[in-house]
């Protein structure tokens, strides 16, 4: 590797490396994301390898496969793109490597039965961009995910990575980027949705010499894998954004708080560090333009409050991530007492689009209020589980029905959560309401994260409430009391209700004491941990009321307020029931339809998942 | 990350030792403690009290900060880690698909709670908020491996199997 000393040089090595593409034969492009990871990718890289060697093709090894960051249709995994046609293959299996490797790159044959098959309509899709999950999104930040090898900076550098940072060293002043930076109207996708601009000119306008820029990768939401997703797809794009951040700041040190179950990202994010160093785009006077910056990685510990800015900056000076209360900004004093600024990946990964392509065409997505794209987790009960880009502005249904194919088992829509632990539940009733940052709050939810849960009739909302609680208090620090012991008794609460103790007087207690939480808690861990409880009190009140007042859980999941029956007409006696019961509750002769002794269930359900006739119901 | 045998004081001691010459060159401001743990954790799956020590030390600083530390977050463990870790996902989207009943399951078959390990040290169990494989929830993770939809039915079956790995061979 030669240390590029020009610009020139640069744009030299692109036109080389986009010429080699040009000319190169087909790549298996697999993804390596952890969905397609827990559906046995691995197993298929292997498999194709071992095929390619077999084929003698071993020497183009390099160039043929490339094991990429998500390509987010979750749901289908191990998903595995044929390029440059992009024939996209998916659930793909070790012992398909052999037909892959024969027919699809040595000849030119599409695999039929490894296509995407839509169980609605069984239409068949050969391309990815005719399957209805990709071809109705918006791809800007994970637009070249299953084109670059997250390990190699040249698949970058071909896809035009780095043109906007050689671009702005030779032709723009620092003040210029800040100022596109602020037209282009973004804003934090960490969730609170602060106009970037506006923190990057504060921290540029604190004087001091040292400064320092955080990229917030910490993403602590259960079920959001977003930030995780282009960190460990694409972390060039994240470094770019760093650099140019760094440059129209005035920065020459930089960190990425990576969190600690990311171990993937991590690793590829520092491959990515040592190869920016060694082409010389990351360090001392970076392409000879008298700008120097660097960047460390570091990994988070495993708190989610972390997430949270000052308790970041209290982890990365090497103390327990305590927040403390703002009355300074981080743009004025943060680490070390020294301005920082401290942006989401997603935010400091847009970076990068808007200086090459300005922030006109930044605006032309998303509404006015707030332009570009926001990259959601959609999971839960929903048919395409995955990461969805789409323009702000775009409905919640279309999100839902459109690309996400619609509720699993065609059941109806009951509600969705925004936000992770801190957003709230939307009611099927407000499935129209536009995704942004303004709407979602109104709603008393927030857009947070990307963080979106489908949930149909069989969730409790008393649960999820539930859940969410447990998880925010599991997580609280325990430095303020409104956190720590409000959290406490919020979730000693909804606990009794489940369990169908509870009482209608506690409804007005949940409500007191979000309050205090909401007014007193220190940062917004706590101020916002009541929303989940809020919201489901606010649109599912009923449901709160069956629990209490008749001790029965409508979604049947509370399991202290459930039963399991087995239908006389239906059981046929196969006894597989009272085979796999733990508690021995299952009583019965052969042949004989069974019963079930309440006072010896547990109530686990396994019974319910083994009765080959649907005999076993609950309620 | 290193075979699972019980050091002695003076092993423990003397990797310890290893890491932390790696980070003596650092300024007070440079340190970075989170880091240092992490490290001596890489090596031993958890956290060995001679090591703290040692630590504490060597770059005179109390012990009681690098316990500080090593309570508040959740990737250290001050017990060792059994031969089997066992990490069941409680993300929202495997909470929805049932993760809780999945846990519990788990929790009767091993007689463990969540953060601890069996005393033979063949098994630790813990919990952990979302592994961004939400597609494939229920999930499990089993040294690195991961099982995913499970069911109920299933987790009977990953354990034996798991067990006979461990070569107890025994079920239930």
């Amino acid at each position: 590797m030669v240390k590029l000393k020009t610009p020139q040089e640069l744009e030299n090595l692109r036109a080389s490396l986009q010429k080699q593409l040009k000319y190169s034969a087909k790549t298996i492009s697999i993804c390596y994301g952890s969905s397609c990871k827990a559906s046995g990718a691995e197993e298929v890289i292997t498999a194709i390898k071992n095929e390619l060697e077999k084929n003698n093709l071993e020497t183009n090894l390099e160039r043929i496969i490339k094991e990429t960051g998500c390509h987010g249709f979750c749901e289908q995994g191990p998903l595995v793109l044929i390029k440059p046609q992009n024939i996209f293959y998916c659930r793909v299996k070790p012992e398909d490597a052999s037909r892959i490797v024969k027919k699809s790159i040595i000849k030119n044959e599409i695999i039929a039965d490894l296509l995407f098959q839509d169980p609605q309509n069984e239409n068949i899709f050969t391309t990815e961009e005719e399957i209805p999950f990709y071809k109705k999104q918006t791809r800007l930040l994970m637009q070249h995910n299953s084109d670059i090898d997250p390990r190699r900076l040249e698949d970058y550098l071909a896809q035009g990575g780095y043109s906007a940072l050689n671009k702005v060293l030779t032709q723009n002043t620092p003040e210029e980027i800040l100022e596109k930076v602020k037209s282009s109207g973004l804003r934090g996708r960490g969730g609170a949705g602060f106009p970037t601009g506006q923190k990057w000119e504060s921290c540029r306008q604190a004087e001091s010499e040292i400064k320092y820029l955080i990229c917030n990768a910490d993403e602590g939401d259960p079920g959001c894998f977003q930030d995780a997703s282009l960190v460990e797809g694409n972390p060039h794009q994240v470094l770019e954004g760093m650099i140019l951040g760094a440059y129209a700041v005035g920065i020459t040190t930089g960190y990425i708080y990576i969190r600690y179950e990311y171990p993937v990202a991590v690793r590829n994010f520092r491959e990515a560090i040592e190869q920016a160093r060694d082409y010389g785009l990351l360090g001392e006077n970076i392409l000879d333009s008298g700008f120097s910056f660097d960047v460390q990685v570091k990994r988070g510990g495993g708190a989610f409050v972390c997430g949270e800015s000052s308790a970041l900056i209290a982890s990365l000076e090497g103390r327990p991530g305590e927040p403390r209360d703002k009355y300074v900004r981080n743009t004025k004093k943060g680490l070390w007492g020294k301005p920082t600024l401290l942006n989401n990946v997603k935010t400091l990964a847009s970076v990068p689009l808007i200086v090459e392509k300005g922030s006109d065409w930044f605006r032309q997505f998303g509404t006015s209020s707030s332009p570009g794209t926001m990259i959601f987790s959609l999971t839960g009960k929903i048919k395409h589980t995955g990461l969805v880009e789409i323009p702000m502005g775009i409905s919640m249904h279309s999100l839902i029905w459109d690309i996400g194919g619609g509720i699993r088992n065609d059941k109806p829509l009951k509600a969705v959560q925004t936000g992770g632990p801190s957003g709230g539940c939307i009611p099927a009733a407000n499935i129209d309401l536009p995704l942004d940052y303004e709407h979602l709050s109104n709603a008393g939810s927030m857009l947070g994260s990307g963080g979106m849960i489908v949930m149909d009739e069989n969730t409790c909302m008393v649960d999820v409430a539930r859940y969410f609680l447990s998880f925010t208090q599991q997580e609280s620090c325990g430095k303020c009391v409104p956190c720590r012991e409000g959290g406490k008794h919020l979730l000693h609460t909804l606990n009794k209700i489940t369990r169908g103790e509870g009482q209608i007087t506690d409804l007005t207690l949940i409500r007191e004491i979000s309050e205090a939480m909401q007014k007193g808690a220190l940062c917004n861990l706590g101020r916002q941990a009541p929303n989940p409880v809020l919201t489901t009190l606010h649109y599912f009140e009923n449901e709160y009321h069956r629990h209490i007042m008749d001790q029965k859980c409508p979604a049947g999941v509370c399991r202290h307020l459930i039963s399991f029956y087995i239908s006389t007409e239906d059981c046929t006696g196969c006894g597989k029931c009272m085979d796999v019961c733990p508690e021995e509750a299952i009583r019965g002769e052969k042949r004989e339809p069974h019963h079930i002794l309440q006072g010896e269930c547990n109530r686990c359900g396994i019974c319910q998942e083994v009765c080959p006739e649907n005999a076993i119901s609950k309620g | 990350m290193s075979q699972h045998t019980i050091n002695s004081k003076e092993q423990i001691e003397q990797i310890t030792l290893k890491i932390i010459t790696s980070y003596r060159h650092l300024s007070e401001e440079e340190m970075d403690w989170i880091a240092l743990l992490q490290d001596i954790q890489d090596q031993f799956r958890y956290l060995p009290p001679d090591g703290l020590k040692l630590c504490a030390r060597e770059l005179n600083v109390p012990l009681s900060q690098l316990y500080s530390i090593a309570t508040f977050y959740t990737c250290f463990s001050l017990a060792p880690r059994g031969k089997t870790e066992i990490q069941v996902c409680m993300g929202t989207a495997c909470h929805i698909r049932g993760a809780e009943p999945i846990l519990d399951k788990i929790l009767q078959q091993l007689a463990l709670n969540p953060g601890e390990t069996s005393p033979d040290l063949e098994y630790s169990l813990e919990t952990v908020n979302c592994v961004g494989a939400c597609a494939r929830g229920p999930l499990v993770i089993i040294n690195s491996n991961y099982y995913g939809n499970l069911t109920m039915g299933q987790v009977e079956n990953l354990l034996s199997k798991t067990r006979d790995i461990n070569g107890e061979g025994k079920n239930g």
